[in-house]
């Protein structure tokens, strides 16, 4: 059984449908990565899994459960986790205080504030320092440990590379790697092609809040997904492909 | 002699005033309301506790009763009033004016604390008359040590050593414990702590319950050492609201150190006149917002 | 919160003309601009021939709490600034009508007017102190200033200290002249107000301010002068009061610091604005009549009263933040501030928005 299913999804900010009957699923232990340019309503999709921002319309279900009305806060102590777009970390509280709050919603399982400071040192370095100060790498290391410290079912990583040089998103990507390989089952929305293939088993690409192409990640020509980027239709749509 | 006295009244005046405010930084910190209804609570709370040590009460059990009451009120308060009030920031209230909720969107919080703050000091007239009124404390307000030449009262020591204990509490709950934590994340960004599982109306109503624990605890001691009425609670407010300016919004401690400047100004200008007392205290205030250099954006977290 | 307001308005023309159509008022406008001038003319030519004279003083009343909302609501309404201290400046125009029209011996209509400008004067200066505050301190900082000017006014003993004064200025006219002449007056005196509060909120000043009120660092950046716009209403809103705390010390014979000081001014400021529909023209109208027909009809009840004020209030904000003017009317303006934009196409344009 998939950890994730979502199936119609449908979110709209007034008259607005950002996104416009999305399904997805994710099985256990498995990256999906969805990509789109921007405004395709990747945000809006995570914000919808996570609760921040409830859909119109459709499910989504957690080990078979539905929690697709639960508000965020009880949403992450079933384990759907959030790193949201911009980091949003917390600039009064030092670094390590914005990692306890990871474990707030109190779940159980491998992370530790000990295995997050050995994955990003830098941060452990850092711990003291409060959370306004760090720059965008660092920021974006606290907010995935602070993420990890839940003990995530599903974690969802969103735009990782934002606004970051590239030998600091490859670093953070080094990081994912690892996580996914603990057997953590992730959901990443990059517009980073090269990086979310590196982490991920499989593509899914949005354009306009619709799917527009599903793909295996291995082996997936660039092409077709820069085409699906853009909603150029060569008859190379891809079928959606069972993990 | 009498200066140095006016300086140790104003000192442990301060104390009162410090306590007063503690409630109304930390209802501001956690969620940038400006809680208008503070000082006419407090004085709520001294009726009760004035009423139930009529009823034959001991003063500290209706201190007892009068703190938890007056946190479970707080609670409801939120839930049931500023919570929905914070909800129409920055959305229905004047069309899509959108957005973040800091800056100018403090309306409606602000509105609906100033009508409770109409009602209940009517409704307390209503009920209480506009009589002033004094907690019997069986001679302990009237009770002083000597020192020296100075006789030093013994309410006003205890109300400031409460008043350090109290600070001294919150701050410690804040800095160290995790709901504490999540409080300071909650005033930082209340989304993102939502994202950790923290439940920002349920943790703003925790913060309005521990802020009323204290402003029901300086409404008592206010209650004990001055003649207090339906009306007293705007003076209360403001005094609050000057020691919280005056410390400097940087935190509890800072706030301590303004209700004492308060205190001074206050006790300081009754020395040199009898009726300007209170109008010193407002002086000294008014002068050091022209004194800080560009005014006082406040910080959004009193730890 | 749907009502009239959600169904009337906006339907897209079938074929898109070939530029935006923009239209501020329309019908509407005329007909309830007419209903308006009609009932000020009835207020002027009939109103003051049929009731007794204890009416007209109460209408007086009235008006000057039309005057009281109205430039409230430009203060919070329009400039956004909740101030909790406007008693402030009804208790200098007070003191000013009465100095003014006793010891110089202005005639009254000259005080009153002048009175308004001491008190655009004083709080020129006063604007430079609690602009130092910002959103909720800013409320409480007015009211501390409020308590400042009462207390300082107490202690020069030229003012009657904690007594007051009384008017001697219409002594010897007849009481009939007398009230006939405060009524017309304030009746001028508030349609002016009005119309000034239109058409300031019409000009440019207006739509930078509104521009403020929604977003003051994006107001800022497009270049309208922030700090200017919120000082110019504060400076034009509390002249209002000050005229406003005249025309009351002219109507009740004199002033005492206690109540003409009283907070419970600005408490019905509030409830004026808030209960008639914030950030409108015709709110504070609304507010007003009904204030004042409540005073009358609970007057009875005591400081009961004053309790149900402050808890219709609280109902109003938190379940029909928009007003009685709002629920009623919607969109529809009988003063029309603003534009209404018909685009060409049916689309609907939805700003991108970051998290918080
Ligand atoms: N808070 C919001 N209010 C209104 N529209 C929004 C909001 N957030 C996003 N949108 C719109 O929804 C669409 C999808 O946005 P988003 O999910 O952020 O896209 P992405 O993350 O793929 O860049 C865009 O058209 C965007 O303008
Ligand atoms: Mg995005």
């Amino acid at each position: 059984m998939s950890v994730l299913e979502v199936t119609g999804l449908e979110v709209r900010y007034g008259d607005l449908t950002a996104v416009d009957g999305v399904a997805l699923s994710l099985a256990e232990g498995e990256t999906l990565a969805v990509l789109g340019a921007n405004g395709a309503g990747k945000s809006t999709l995570l914000a919808a899994l996570a609760g921040t921002h409830l859909p119109t319309s459709g499910t989504v279900l957690l080990d078979g459960e539905p929690v697709t009305r639960l508000p965020a806060h009880r949403r992450v102590r079933r384990g759907i986790v959030l790193v949201p777009e911009g980091r949003r970390i917390f600039g009064s509280l030092t670094v390590e205080e914005n990692l306890l709050m990871g474990r707030f919603p109190k779940r159980a399982g491998p992370w530790h504030l000990r295995a997050v400071y050995d994955m990003f040192p830098l941060v452990a370095e850092m711990k003291d320092r409060r959370g306004s100060v760090l720059s965008g790498g660092q920021q974006q290391a606290v907010a995935i440990g602070r993420a990890l410290l839940a003990n995530p079912r599903v974690l969802l990583l969103d735009e990782v590379s934002l606004g970051l040089a590239p030998t600091v998103v490859t670093q953070l990507y080094d990081a994912v790697r690892r996580i996914t390989a603990e057997g953590t089952t992730v959901l990443v929305v990059e517009q980073d092609l090269d990086q979310a293939l590196r982490v991920a088993d499989r593509v899914q690409c949005l354009l306009g809040g619709r799917t527009v192409l599903e793909a295996q990640a291995a082996g997936l020509d660039r092409d077709t997904v820069a085409d699906a980027y853009f909603g150029i239709t060569r008859g190379s749509r891809t079928d959606p492909t069972e993990a | 002699m009498d200066w140095l006295n006016a300086g140790v009244q104003g000192v442990l005046l301060g104390g009162q005033y410090a306590l007063l405010a503690c409630g109304l930084s930390l209802i501001f910190g956690v969620m940038r309301i400006v809680n208008l209804a503070h000082g006419v609570l407090a004085v709520l709370a001294a009726y009760l506790s004035l009423v139930l040590v009529e009823q034959g009460l001991p003063l500290w059990l209706a201190v007892v009763v009068v703190v938890p009451v007056f946190a479970a009120l707080g609670y409801a308060v939120q839930r049931g009033l500023f919570n929905p009030a914070l909800a129409q920031v920055g959305g229905g209230a004047r069309g899509g004016s959108g957005g973040g909720s800091r800056g100018a969107g403090e309306l409606a919080p602000l509105l609906v604390s100033f009508g409770v703050a109409v009602a209940l000091t009517n409704l307390l007239q209503v009920v209480f008359s506009a009589d002033t009124r004094k907690i019997p404390t069986g001679g302990l307000a009237s009770a002083g040590l000597p020192l020296g030449d100075l006789s030093v009262g013994v309410l006003p020591l205890i109300t400031l050593a409460v008043a350090v204990a109290v600070i001294a509490a919150v701050q410690l709950f804040l800095a160290r414990t995790a709901t504490g934590r999540a409080m300071r994340a909650v005033a930082d960004d209340a989304g993102a702590a939502a994202m950790m599982g923290v439940d920002p109306k349920h943790m703003y109503a925790v913060a309005t319950a521990l802020a009323f624990a204290t402003l029901a605890l300086a409404g008592v001691f206010v209650g004990m050492s001055t003649q207090f009425s339906s009306g007293y609670g705007d003076l209360v407010l403001l005094f609050a609201f000057e020691a919280v300016i005056i410390g400097g919004l940087g935190s509890l401690w800072g706030t301590l150190a303004g209700g004492v400047v308060l205190g001074l100004a206050q006790t300081i200008g009754a020395q040199i006149d009898p009726q300007s007392g209170v109008l010193a205290g407002h002086l000294v205030f008014l002068a050091v917002l022209v004194v800080r250099p560009g005014g006082l954006m406040p910080r959004s977290v009193p730890a | 919160m749907s009502g009239p307001a959600a169904v009337a308005p906006s339907t897209p023309p079938a074929t898109p003309p070939t530029a935006p159509t923009v239209t501020r008022g329309g019908r509407g406008s005329w007909v309830g601009g007419g209903a308006m001038l009609l009932v000020v003319v009835l207020l002027a030519a009939v109103v003051p021939y049929a009731v007794t004279l204890g009416a007209l003083s109460s209408l007086v009343m009235l008006f000057a709490l039309v005057i009281l909302g109205t430039t409230w609501n430009l203060l919070a309404g329009y400039g956004g600034m909740v101030s909790v201290g406007q008693q402030a400046y009804v208790g200098v125009g007070g003191y000013a009508l009465i100095q003014l029209a006793d010891a110089v011996g202005a005639p009254p209509w000259a005080a009153v007017l002048a009175a308004g400008l001491v008190g655009a004067a004083i709080a020129l200066p006063t604007s430079y102190l609690v602009f130092r505050l910002a959103g909720g301190y800013f409320a409480i900082g007015t009211w501390v200033v409020a308590e400042v000017f009462r207390l300082v006014t107490m202690q020069i003993d030229g003012l009657g200290g904690g007594t007051g004064l009384s008017l001697s200025a219409f002594r010897g006219t007849d009481r009939v002249e007398r009230v006939a002449f405060v009524y017309w007056f304030a009746l001028a005196l508030m349609v002016a107000v009005v119309l000034g509060t239109y058409l300031l909120m019409r000009s440019r000043v207006g739509l930078g301010l509104t521009a403020i009120r929604d977003d003051r660092v994006a107001a800022s950046s497009l270049g309208v002068a922030v700090d200017r716009g919120r000082r110019l209403v504060y400076v034009a809103g509390s002249a209002g009061a000050a005229l406003a705390g005249a025309l009351i010390a002219l109507s009740t014979l004199g002033v005492t610091p206690g109540s003409i000081y009283s907070v419970n001014w600005t408490a019905a400021m509030i409830f004026i604005v808030v209960v008639g529909g914030i950030g409108t023209i015709e709110g504070p109208i609304v507010g007003a009549v009904l204030y004042w027909v409540l005073q009358q009809a609970l007057a009875p009840l005591g400081t009961w009263y004053l309790v149900v004020l402050g808890a219709v209030a609280v109902a109003v904000v938190l379940l029909a933040p928009r007003g009685l003017w709002g629920l009623a009317a919607g969109r529809y303006q009988l003063f029309p501030t603003t534009h209404h934009v018909r685009p060409l196409a049916a689309s609907a344009t939805v700003a991108p928005r970051t998290g918080r």
